[in-house]
């Protein structure tokens, strides 16, 4: 089976601009002929990258989040924007859930206890239940929806804030983070990254979540002011933390390695090899679609 | 014996209720929330005294047993040392410890943990089976370590949506397993001693039946004559080189050695082992393997349940010195 890098060199030009050293001088030379962008999470195009290339039509992100895409540059400049919604809904979700169950449960701390040979001498200790535990979510778009029908079988309490209630769901509705990390135990980050969600997670929020309370990270690094949170986990004025994403990937505050009461994952949400073959259908598809004239698979713009 | 009586203000003594070795789980909880005036415990491994000799001294005020995980297993042998006995409780849902031909041959009342474990058993199956696909754990030490900066990224796991989930011993641990799992989008079958009349999840006549047409097992049933070894190189291999196996049931449910040999080889892709079976050794082969999860035997390990359990054992043994029905009987004598 081919990679994602190998189908696109197959039916395109492909320039890996992440590996270039000189990227000015390599625009300088090729800005004419690029009439496409393929973005991940780390890297998209910003109105700098956008105002470079003249003649560039399209941007196909291998990632269901946009913000590192210029939305409002390219509506000016009529480039058609693609991402890769539904494809990664269940498998991020699944992690959300594996996220709480590992913090809660220790479960990887358990792991190093047996392998550094500790059982010998000792029994480990208790954990915490997570089946019950109430859990409040950010965001009830199709990612949060999916985390709350899994929780829901563990028969979780589910709450939620997002920009407006839903009339089409039975979870109570907080109209402010604070007020829903007042109220739940385990607070779930899945809402998209824009100017208005940037540290959605403060020192005030942190602080409602409180000691026993326990914060799950699957949508992007700058959702939560981190140095607020290392400083809140380190002197224990939060319970726990299962982070999968970071303000400045793939640097982790070291504070965090020594703690047992934190997972940190490396942006694996929709990382499986099912789902990452969905996502690269997709943005191929969408590449080709444009160029044969024919419509957009999952166009934003 | 009147219910009111604090036995231990009366002139006779209280009746003994025997543990012969230290039980983890009431040091975890404290001694202190176990005491009863119903009953008073003997702990025969305080005794320098040999443990035949210590159970004949004594037998005439032992009326009940504790038994654990872990702990010298109640045979017929110590049984016709304890005339006196007419309860074993155990701390454990699973009964291979006791012998209970005999407790029924001689009247003797059983109790286990009943269904209070279900839901953090089932809860930590989940996690193990996540963490195993997701390499959660390894991609933790991972960046712990500070790779991700150096190295890149972990390399992808795998899906849990759309696998096809085999439980093996669909009781109440079996059961609860099978209803998170199915909020994942996993389909559910099983293997039984019978098929469950009134579940709608396929059945298989054979656990090797069921391997074949799953990839994941997860194992939930007891450990019996029957059920050990009954995960060998047969069935890991029907399960295939994608297959994972999720054990929070007893080690020697599953072939070790032949289960050991298969990831070494490569023969199913993955496991998470909550149990072993000469614990607290672990096969060293298993720590060099990044699609393996183990741990220490802690599927039932919070508050919550311990402190579950401890009201079903005091609850059981004070039902049982005052005459009433007991909380979590075990079998129809």
């Amino acid at each position: 089976m081919l990679t994602s890098s190998e189908q696109l060199e197959k039916r395109f030009t492909l320039y890996k601009f992440h590996s270039i050293p000189d990227k000015a001088h390599f625009l300088n030379s090729n800005k004419a002929s690029i009439r496409a962008v393929v973005g991940n999470a780390s890297a998209g195009a910003d109105a700098q990258l956008i105002h470079q290339l003249p003649n560039l039509e399209i941007v196909s992100s291998f990632s269901v989040g946009l913000d590192k895409i210029d939305l409002a540059k390219c509506k000016e400049r009529g480039i058609r924007v693609t991402n890769t919604p539904d494809v990664l809904t269940d498998d991020v979700a699944d992690l959300a859930i594996g996220l709480m169950l590992a913090v809660l449960r220790r479960l990887c701390q358990s792991d190093r206890y047996v392998r550094s040979g500790q059982w010998k001498k000792g029994d480990f200790k208790l954990t915490t239940k997570f089946t019950g535990k109430s859990v409040g979510i950010i965001g009830l778009g199709r990612i949060g929806l999916a985390i709350a029908k899994r929780a829901e079988a563990f028969r979780c309490p589910i709450s939620y804030h997002a920009r407006t209630e839903k009339s089409d769901v039975n979870y109570k509705y907080y109209p402010s983070v604070v007020e829903l990390a007042a109220n739940c135990q385990i607070l779930v980050v899945a809402c998209a990254l824009t100017e208005e969600t940037r540290h959605i997670i403060n020192r005030e929020v942190i602080n409602a979540l409180g000691p026993k309370g326990v914060l799950i990270n699957i949508g992007r690094g700058p959702h939560v002011d981190e140095p607020e949170l290392v400083s809140a986990l380190v002197q224990g004025r939060l319970g726990g933390a299962g982070l999968d994403v970071f303000q400045d990937e793939p640097n982790v505050p070291e504070e965090l390695f020594g703690l047992e009461n934190v997972v940190l994952l490396p942006h694996v949400g929709s990382g499986t090899m099912e789902t990452r073959k969905e996502m690269a259908d997709l943005v191929i598809g969408n590449l080709e679609a444009h160029f044969l004239n024919r419509p957009l698979l999952t166009p934003v713009l | 014996m009147a219910e009111s009586t604090d036995c231990h203000k009366a002139q006779q003594d209280c009746p003994k209720v025997l543990i012969l070795k230290p039980i983890p789980f009431i040091n975890l909880v404290g001694e202190q929330y176990f005491a009863s005036n119903k009953f008073t415990f003997l702990e025969a491994y305080d005794s320098s005294l040999p443990l035949h000799q210590f159970l004949s001294t004594h037998s005439p005020s032992i009326k009940a047993i504790l038994s654990s995980v872990g702990a010298p297993p109640i045979t017929a042998d110590i049984l016709h040392l304890l005339p006196e006995v007419g309860l074993v409780v155990t701390t454990s849902v699973g009964l291979n410890q006791v012998d209970l031909l005999e407790c029924r041959r001689r009247g003797i009342k059983v109790a286990n943990a009943g269904s209070i474990f279900s839901d953090d058993v089932a809860d930590f199956a989940v996690g193990l089976l996540i963490d195993v696909l997701r390499k959660v754990s390894a991609s933790d030490g991972y960046v712990r370590k500070g790779l991700w900066a150096t190295k890149g990224d972990y390399p992808l796991g795998s899906k849990l949506g759309g696998k096809r989930i085999g439980i093996v011993g669909l009781g109440n641990i079996g059961f609860a397993v099978a209803k998170r799992l199915e909020a994942f989008r996993c389909s559910i079958s099983y293997n039984s001693r019978k098929r469950k009349p009134h579940v709608s999840y396929p059945f298989y006549e054979s656990v090797c039946e069921l391997a074949a047409n799953c990839d994941v097992l997860v194992i939930c049933c007891e450990l019996t004559d029957q059920t050990h070894h009954m995960i060998n190189k047969e069935v890991l291999s029907a399960l295939g080189k994608e297959g994972v196996i999720v054990n929070i049931g007893r080690g020697a449910i599953i072939h070790e050695k032949e289960m050991v040999q298969c990831l070494v080889q490569g023969e199913i892709a993955g496991a998470g082992l909550d149990v072993f079976e000469n614990e607290p050794d672990v096969p060293l082969e298993l720590f060099a393997m990044d699609n393996v999860v183990l741990s220490p035997h802690v599927a039932v390990f919070t508050p919550e349940s311990f402190l579950d359990l401890r009201d079903l054992v005091v609850g059981n043994l004070e039902a049982f010195f005052s005459n009433k029905p007991l909380l979590s009987k075990f079998g129809d004598w």
